[in-house]
């Protein structure tokens, strides 16, 4: 890097791997970090110190559920004296109205619930978890009831993409601000359940379509951040805002991320905020400096007049496609496994869906091993 | 809800959930909303300064006009579209 390296925008702090929900494209690596590992309050507290003496400006609550952590209510209240702007990424399901109400009063400013489906049934088999779709709706009343903005997180894939209209119902319903129709990516656990969500490309160019209308319909009603499936895109998403120049991400244990998928990649060594500053980590830690800027990058990547604009894509993804994280991302389509992605995508999407593998410490028996790797 | 329509009598305002804080490290306006971040340019840290729930969009103008001796009707065009922009994606409130 020849620039000035500038302090990332917002913290990702993923407060427990503990989660009622079993869902099968859970964004958590399959190596689940156990509770009796977790972050103490005092440690988080400093985190959050710091990460406002950075000039950081969002702090993201998540997990796992981070409404399992008693002490949630100390670091909302202590990201609001600092600075930092707090939201609460939940499932929604261990809420009540009386915790919302303080978390509110502690200085919580947005909730995003996500949600599996429109349709009861549907969406507690995805999730793994009875009750919990009429719980979701039950909380999301209270979030608007207690006065915060909601954001609805529809995660959606080939079972579910013909209920995206009324998603963008629920949403208005529901008075949310704002709805992500986010079709899974694919890392961790649901890469592996991939065949049993990858739509097909035709079903994806309907829901652009239908989200297209939805977005000029709802104008000022509704806003709606839409994240399509790279396997099918001509250009890479700019993941993360670019590998280290943006975000970081702090895992339960207190292993500080350039992304939540980061682990997946082998052989990059990880600092904790145990041993060193965030500012350190963010400065000098070896993970962050591997895929930072435009030096690591191979052609066409180098000297493509995107490399300033998505950044080379995802390393992730580079990874667990081509078996090396520093190769270009095969969502783009100046690489060579292009064609290949997109049509392991389609074949996989018109055969008929596996069965779930859900998300639970231990259901990960099998290691995967990158799929077009020699 | 339904969309606003930002004129000359609208009192604007941030809803909750959206933050126009001044960062002290970067040294930097900032409209802070759910996941989302704008780094607003001086001018629009001028208006944005006035957004107090208080005063019309006229009064905001009427104000920007005299401190920086600048023709309102030009002003009003610029205020209208900057904060109807800014209405349509969730950062301002009438």
């Amino acid at each position: 890097m020849t620039q000035t390296l500038e302090a990332p925008l917002a913290l990702l702090a993923e407060l427990s791997h503990r989660c009622p929900l079993q869902c099968p494209y859970c964004s958590n690596p399959l190596e689940l970090e156990r509770s009796s590992g977790e972050l103490d309050t005092a440690n988080w507290l400093r985190i959050l110190d710091e990460a406002a003496e950075m000039g950081m400006h969002q702090v993201h609550f998540s997990g796992g559920e981070p409404t399992v952590r008693k002490d949630l209510e100390d670091l909302i209240k202590h990201a609001d004296e600092v600075g930092l702007y707090s939201n609460l990424i939940t499932s929604g399901v261990l809420l009540d109205e009386d915790r919302l109400n303080g978390l509110a009063d502690l200085g919580l400013e947005h909730v995003q619930i996500s949600f599996q489906d429109t349709e009861k049934e549907n969406a507690d088999r995805i999730g793994g978890y009875k009750g919990g779709h009429e719980k979701k709706i039950e909380v999301a009343e209270l979030v608007r009831k207690v006065g915060l903005p909601l954001t609805l997180n529809a995660v959606v894939h080939r079972q579910n993409i013909e209920n995206v209209p009324d998603f963008l119902n629920l949403a208005v319903e529901l008075d949310a601000e704002r709805i992500e129709i986010a079709q899974v990516q694919y890392y961790g656990w649901a890469l592996k359940n991939r065949a049993a969500f990858i739509p097909t490309y035709e079903q994806l160019k309907q829901t652009t379509k239908i989200v297209t209308e939805a977005r000029e319909r709802l104008k000022g009603v509704l806003v709606i951040d839409y994240v399509v499936p790279d396997y099918y895109a001509q250009r890479p998403k700019t993941c993360m805002g670019g590998w280290g120049r943006q975000f970081l991400n702090i895992n339960p244990v207190g292993k500080v991320l350039p992304c939540h998928a980061a682990e997946s990649i082998p052989g990059l060594n990880f600092d904790n905020v145990k041993d060193h500053s965030l500012s350190w980590i963010w400065e000098n830690s070896e993970a962050f400096k591997k895929y930072r800027g435009t030096d690591w990058m191979p052609d066409p990547c180098k000297s493509c007049e995107r490399a300033e604009i998505d950044w080379g894509g995802c390393r992730c993804q580079a990874y667990a496609l081509t078996g090396d994280a520093a190769n270009v991302d095969p969502a783009c389509q100046l690489s060579p496994l292009h064609e290949q992605t997109f049509g392991l995508a389609m074949k996989e999407a018109t055969e008929e869906a596996p069965e779930f593998i859900y998300r639970r410490i231990g259901s990960d028996e099998e290691q995967d091993s990158p799929v077009f790797a020699e | 809800m339904d969309r606003i329509v930002v004129g000359k009598s609208l009192v604007p305002e941030f809803p909750r959930g959206v933050k126009f804080r001044f960062n002290k490290a970067k040294e930097q306006w900032v409209l802070l909303a759910p996941e989302r971040l704008l780094v607003p340019d001086e001018i629009a840290v001028e208006i944005l300064k006035l957004c107090d729930g208080e005063k019309t969009v006229e009064s905001i103008v009427s104000n920007l006009a005299e401190r920086f001796n600048a023709p309102k009707e030009v002003i009003v065009t610029d205020v209208i579209s900057m904060l109807q922009d800014l209405a349509d994606k969730g950062f301002i409130k009438g």
